[in-house]
């Protein structure tokens, strides 16, 4: 014990020369901060605040470091201990944590959200428990986007679901409970067999190698099962993630869930909590198994794609404004689902980019609406009406955040939803002009929406509806900044993000004999991509 | 000639009396002590095979089962003597407060 | 000189970002003269950049100024980019220079408006969006323009968004253009994954070498999204909705600038639709079709329109219809020239319009109007410029560029070409019949703003009749008081012949001499009583004739007043419906109108429109038909074209063709004279209430959308809540379910557990013993 913790706290990580150990910092900061609020006594609820908010902004402030001196030409994984430190050893459990451009932006995007959303809203009674369960929630994101070992990434995966349960359940509104319960059961459900599924091949590889272990790294190098088994238990790790993100027809605990959480729970759940899904079909599903992933995808594409236009039907007709973001996010995550399935390098690499910016607008929705109704007390768009009268500053932010959610481009969604459908296009040009209509959805209902509740003339009890607070703006105002930031100028995310694509497809193409990546019939392509690549070369001398 | 043989259609027996005192009698206490019957008819099992077999895991096993069977008088004697104490004469089909 | 193309959106976002910020401090004016300036300076650094552009060799003149790189993944590549080349620089001249103008005329235009420094900041923002999408070197970043000009429009159609019907506007012309981008976004892919680029360059480069479906389906995708935001049939319908924001609005994007960028995209790509027409003609068939149908669909619309700004609505859906005319022949050159010609003479008719409607009092109602000529002079003037203009009159404008575009289509040849031909040549006679009819309504005429309506005519007489049938009611109320009273009086005659009878009867019998003077004197008192009476009978008699005489009167008169109303309602020929005798019944509207005075408007207003009737009188000079020394526009964007288009016609078709051209537009002009002005006809025979409606396709539209459409969308709601979601909790109680029935097992009873333990044990038993046996 005593050398694991040594090991934990001292031994050197990543590639780059780091004495530190970041990301496990990362996830043991928060997870102290988890307990620093415990310690603190009950009734000090600034004390409390105060190391909840600390804690997330170290993180986040350690992530955004980790971002900073990421190797964007490197497409493996980083920050990694080459020597990783074994917890079971007779299981091969190890803690070994590691980033690569698909895990670095939700890591980062998780060191954001989490101080915004315990400065933006604050809870209704018993503080204490509430930042300690959020706090404990960011350490469980966090590890499950870091970690390279199946066992740790099963226990953060199911970890994450208790303080979520709480977040909702306690400090939830209305039918809260039976909403916390149907997310806790359904995702648990979803994950059951996954559980078999990790024993299974890591138990088929100890057969063909000897070695146990549940590095994922060597599973997916190893491919040590057979296309059928592999086709399994590639769908037992596709219904755990498939309830996570959520894919239709599994998705109905969203709504619930995400109307009934607070508001706070609502930002984390739709910025970060369904990206455990996305991140989940990249790495533990394209990755981990690439045969499967090929022979599987054009269904996923289709219920990807579906996922997009039911979300936007459903989300026209909604009579309650944050049930109604919440099917937008249904919409949303179809497009991710689409572009990771369509398996090209552009599609591939929108779905990452999508991710974050899901993370963003829609989180900044879910500020939006929340604080819309702890004015008001109702989320009923009947019940509103005109407030763009008394609140020109609530609406403009609203307006801008929502343009990025319709995907207008130069703001952030724009990029990902692009380059999913550009991709997905290559791939399959029938689904994917279908997919594209979703566009036009997207406009109807949001546009809608905010006809209603913003324009015409202010209506029923809600006329004069409070401006935005400074500690308001605060908040709204860094995801604005990247909302149109990423929109302007992607390209430092995607340059990023796009080496570990690469890697990811050859991976595939490697592993998978009948297949190659999904390439236009183009006639051009060669000598366009040569120049650029000359130019990028010119670059990077300079 | 001693065989195993003997001591193992004693155990039997042993056993089978206490059994059907469990499924018979009402009163805990009686339950225990035919519990108890089951338990000792086990023990003579082994320590008769031990003793047959020539091998000492028998005996060791007993110890294992003396020592559960000690815990399990001490847990089960306290819940009975409390219940008792909270009503009068109840038999074992009067406590269906764990009924689902 | 070329790099100052990089100032031309700086202006205007610097100008945007700075009124975000301090707008509101700056307040009016200085906010509005602010954005004018930014807006200016952008079109000075336009001037420049075409200055430098001329600078250039003709071979050299398509310069590519990258930015950055925008969206790199992949193989796919997109920069920030801006293409520099004759075209682009041609749009920008007149869409900076206009937009420009109409910023000052915004000035004036909402003056005393609480919101007047966000106004120009979306101006602002929207001369920075409309650079983008014309400078874009690609079909993502132009894109990126495209639906900035949309969300701009979204913002200023909503601008007064507290009334439903402008947010509504504003709504519609968004989602509606969405469905066009989907059609830009596919095209884009197709580009992508046909060619490998989706640079202009490279796609105008390589559209030879596409496989014909590729390009039919490239072409066709595009123009779907041409249609949305060019205003063309099927998706038309925001365009005339979207009138609802403030009149500059609607002059600068929704006229001039923004509706045109459809055709811009056609002819930036116009080396794939060049391939079209030779490859698959049947593509560019379809789009000059769209086209002309478009604008004769348009223009029978107009024709029925009350409206003001209406009228010009349909009338720029019909002229957008002759550029994508003109595109669909393969004419570009005819395509931008109308472009540019129509941005002037349009913008002056909708800069007119607003200060028509600013000098009324904000009545939009051109059937209110009439002989505004000497009340706005300067309006007026130019406004009549511009409807010569737009009407085909020679020399103005429009009549060169109207002109190439038939020419264009006649020369399609065959009879597909000469049908084309015919359908706008009928347009520009409708054209010529619309626009007479607004100006003759609007500035000839009487002054009659004062005057009732049709409306309010049947208002005052329904308040007439309903007047009249007051009083004959209270006539015959009267007239059965007074048969009350009669009947009363009756009555008392009775009874008091009764009294006088019985006295009568006391006098007789009365033998003492006391009583009999008692007696006799009761009789005179009952006898008097009795005259009294007779008398009272009498006088309600009278009064009862008198009541029923007047109701006769009453009667009379509500019938002479209704059979008036009726004759009023619905007039004879050649009779004027007026109020007359309802004339005290009007609506209190009426007189407020009556007592208003139309003004001019100030030198904000002013300058800019007479700008525009300048440029709408000699803008043809741009493209004279004559030589080819003359062609400045062709000659100019000749290196943004891969190909060199020339009219193949002779002179004398020409000159016939104009001279066709010229008698349809005179013929609907004249036509509208006699109706309009000189009254010789009845308006309402070709005001038809079905083409007011649009032939009732919007209402169509709409009537899906919130019928079977809106069902759609509740059915998959429904479904998700009872089916889809059922399902789940379906699952939850069947394990509830499940859990109760089985729980009855477990009744608490230690000996019936024992007893399960014991049957297992010996079942177990059993088996294992059979098993050995076996």
């Amino acid at each position: 014990m005593i050398n694991l913790a040594n090991n934990l706290l001292f031994a050197a990580e990543g590639g780059t020369e780091v004495s530190f150990p970041v990301l496990t910092s990362l996830i043991v900061i928060p997870f102290l901060g988890a307990i620093g609020v415990a310690l603190v006594p009950k009734g000090r609820v600034e004390v409390h605040r105060l190391v909840a908010l600390m804690a997330s902004v170290v993180t986040g402030a350690m992530s955004v470091w980790v971002l900073l001196n990421f190797d964007r030409n490197d497409g493996g994984f980083q920050f990694r201990n080459p020597d990783p430190n074994v917890w079971i050893e007779s299981l091969g459990i190890r803690w070994d944590l590691a980033v690569d451009g698909i895990s670095l932006f939700l890591v980062v995007l998780t060191g954001f959200l989490f101080p915004l959303a315990i400065v933006g809203v604050k809870p209704e009674h018993s503080p204490k428990n509430y930042y300690a369960w959020i706090i404990l929630l960011e350490a469980g994101v966090m590890g499950v986007f870091m970690t390279l070992d199946l066992f740790f990434f099963f226990v953060f995966f199911e970890v994450v679901l208790v303080p979520m349960y709480f977040l909702i359940g306690s400090w939830g509104h209305g039918n809260r409970i039976y909403a916390a319960t149907k997310f806790f059961i359904f995702t648990m459900f979803g994950s059951a067999l996954m559980l078999v599924g990790i024993l299974a091949i890591v138990f088929l590889h100890e057969d063909a190698t000897g070695i146990v272990t549940f590095d994922v790294v060597a599973l997916a190098e190893g491919q040590n099962w057979g296309d059928t088994v592999g086709r399994w238990v590639f769908l037992s790790f596709v219904l755990a993630f498939s309830v996570k993100v959520p894919v239709f027809p599994v998705h109905t605990w969203l709504p619930d869930a995400h109307t009934e959480a607070p508001t706070a729970g609502s930002v984390i759940l739709a910025g970060v909590m369904l990206k455990l899904g996305t991140y989940g079909f990249f790495r533990y599903g394209l990755y981990l198994f690439p045969e499967a992933a090929t022979w599987f995808a054009p269904v996923l594409m289709i219920l990807g794609t579906i996922g997009i236009l039911y979300g936007a039907a459903a989300a026209t007709m909604q009579k309650d404004l944050k049930r109604l973001v919440a099917y937008s996010s249904v919409a949303h995550l179809g497009f991710i689902v689409l572009g990771t399935f369509a398996i090209t390098t552009e599609s591939l690499t929108g779905s990452v980019s999508q991710m974050v910016n899901h993370g963003l607008s829609t989180g900044a929705l879910f500020f939006l609406v929340g604080w819309m109704y702890e004015r008001t007390k109702t989320r009923q768009i009947s019940e509103l009406g005109g407030i763009q009268k008394s609140a020109p500053l609530f609406a403009g932010f609203f307006t801008l955040v929502m343009l990025s959610s319709v995907g207008l481009p130069g703001l952030n969604g724009f990029v990902g939803e692009f380059l999913i459908l550009l991709g997905a296009f290559v791939a399959n040009p029938w689904i994917a002009s279908v997919a594209a209509t979703g566009v036009i959805f997207a406009a109807v209902y949001l546009l809608w929406a905010y006809q209603r509740v913003f324009h015409g003339k202010p209506r029923g009890e809600h006329t004069d509806m409070e401006e935005l607070r400074p500690s308001e703006l605060m908040v709204l105002m860094p995801m604005v900044v990247l909302i149109v930031f990423l929109g302007v100028y992607p390209k430092p995310m995607l340059e990023r993000i796009e080496p570990s694509i690469e890697v990811l497809v050859a991976h595939i193409d490697e592993n998978v004999d009948d297949w190659t990546e999904p390439t236009a019939d183009v006639l051009i392509a060669e000598d366009s991509h040569d120049d650029e690549e000359g130019e990028e070369g010119g670059e990077g001398e300079e | 000639m001693l065989t195993p043989t003997y001591y193992l259609v004693l155990s039997a027996l042993v056993f089978s009396i206490g059994a059907f005192g469990v499924l018979v009698r009402r009163n805990p206490l009686i339950m225990f002590m035919c519990v108890e019957l089951m338990l000792n008819a086990v023990n003579l099992t082994f320590i008769g095979l031990a003793w047959g077999l020539n091998d000492i895991g028998g005996q060791v096993s007993v110890f294992f089962v003396m020592v559960v069977a000690a815990a399990e008088v001490v847990v089960g004697l306290a819940i009975v003597v409390a219940i008792m104490r909270r009503r009068d004469g109840a038999t074992a089909d009067d406590l269906s407060v764990l009924r689902g | 000189m070329i790099n100052f193309v990089y100032l031309i959106p700086l202006f205007p976002l610097l100008g945007c970002v700075t009124l975000m910020l301090v707008g509101k401090k700056m307040g009016e004016p200085s906010a509005g003269y602010f954005a004018t300036a930014a807006s200016g300076l952008s079109f000075i650094a336009t001037v420049v950049t075409f200055f430098g552009l001329r600078a250039l060799d003709v071979e050299e003149r398509q310069v590519t100024k990258t930015l950055f790189e925008w969206v790199p993944a992949g193989n796919f590549s997109a920069n920030a980019g801006f293409l520099v080349d004759p075209l682009s620089v041609a749009m920008l001249l007149f869409i900076t220079g206009i937009g420009t103008l109409i910023h000052l005329y915004s000035v004036g235009y909402m003056h005393g408006d609480e919101n007047f420094s966000k106004f120009f900041l979306y101006l602002n923002m929207f001369i920075f969006a409309m650079s983008i999408l014309v400078l874009g070197d690609n079909l993502l970043l132009t894109f990126l323009g495209w639906e900035g000009v949309g969300a701009c429009s979204y913002f200023l159609v909503s601008f007064w968004f507290s009334e439903e019907k402008n947010a509504m506007a504003g709504k519609k012309a968004f989602i509606t253009n969405r469905v066009g981008d989907w059609g830009f976004m596919v095209a884009t892919f197709l580009a992508f994954a046909s060619i490998g680029s989706i640079d202009y360059l490279t796609i105008n480069g390589t559209a030879a070498q596409l496989s014909t479906p590729v390009l039919a389906a490239m072409v066709l995708l595009l123009f779907v999204g041409v249609m949305g935001k060019s205003a063309q049939f099927p998706l038309y319908l925001w365009l005339p909705d979207a009138m609802a924001g403030p009149t500059p609005v609607s002059a600068l994007i929704h006229a001039a600038t923004m509706v045109t960028s459809g055709v811009y995209l056609l002819t930036r790509v116009n080396g794939l639709v060049y391939e079209a027409l030779l490859h698959a003609q049947w593509v560019t068939n379809i789009i000059a079709w769209v086209g002309v149908g478009t604008a004769f669909f348009a223009a029978t619309i107009a024709i029925a329109q009350t409206d003001i700004k209406k009228v010009l609505a349909y009338s720029t859906v019909s002229q957008l219809g002759y550029m994508v005319l003109a595109v669909g022949s393969g004419v570009f050159v005819a395509a931008i020239f109308h472009m540019i010609t129509h941005a002037f003479f349009k913008a002056l008719l909708f800069l007119g319009s607003g200060s028509v409607i600013h000098g009324m009092d904000n009545d939009q109602d051109m059937r209110r109007y009439g002989g505004l000529r000497k009340l706005l002079p300067i309006t007026s003037a130019t406004f009549i410029i511009g409807w010569l203009a737009i009407a085909g009159v020679p020399p103005f404008a429009g009549f060169w560029s109207k002109d190439e575009i038939l020419l264009s289509a006649w020369e399609l040849g065959g009879i597909n070409g000469k049908l084309l031909w015919f359908f706008g040549l009928i347009t520009a006679l409708m054209t010529g019949f619309y626009m007479s009819r607004q100006v003759f309504l609007t500035f000839y005429g009487d002054y009659r703003f004062g005057d009732p309506d049709k409306d309010e005519v049947d208002q005052a007489w329904d308040g007439y009749i309903a007047h009249a049938e007051a009083e004959k009611d209270e006539a015959i109320t009267a007239r059965e008081a007074a048969a009350t009273k009669l009947e009363e009086a009756n009555v008392a005659v009775e009874s008091r012949n009764v009294a006088f009878a019985k006295a009568q009867m006391e006098v007789t019998q009365t033998t003492s001499e006391d009583d009999l003077a008692k007696a006799q004197k009761a009789l005179d008192t009952a006898s008097g009583a009795l005259e009294k009476a007779e008398a009272g009978v009498v006088s309600a008699q009278d009064e009862l004739t008198a009541a029923s005489a007047l109701v006769d009167v009453k009667d009379q008169a509500v019938s002479s007043v209704k059979s008036e109303a009726a004759r009023r309602v619905e007039p004879e020929p050649g009779e004027q419906r007026t109020a007359g005798a309802a004339s005290d019944f009007l609506p209190d509207a009426v007189a407020k109108r009556a007592e208003h005075h139309p003004h001019e408007s100030g030198w904000q207003m002013a300058t800019p429109l007479v700008i525009l009737a300048f440029l709408s009188i000699v803008g043809g000079v741009i493209q004279l038909p004559f030589t080819s020394e003359v062609h400045f526009l062709e000659n100019w964007l000749e290196p943004a074209l891969t190909f060199e288009h020339k009219f193949a016609s002779s002179a004398g078709t020409k000159v016939a063709l104009a001279v066709v051209a010229i008698i349809a537009g005179a013929v609907g002009i004249m036509a509208a004279v006699s109706v309009y002005l000189r009254n010789q006809g009845d308006p309402a025979k070709i005001e038809k209430q079905i083409l007011f409606d649009g032939w009732g396709y919007d209402r169509a539209v709409t009537a899906f959308m919130g019928g079977p459409g809106a069902k759609m969308f509740d059915a998959i709601t429904w479904l998700d809540a009872n089916i889809v979601d059922g399902m789940v909790n379906g699952t939850g109680s069947l394990v509830r379910g499940t859990g109760s029935t089985v729980r009855r097992f477990q009744n608490g009873l230690v000996r019936s557990y024992a007893m399960s333990i014991t049957l297992g044990s010996i079942g177990l038993l059993v088996w294992f013993v059979v098993r050995i046996a076996a």
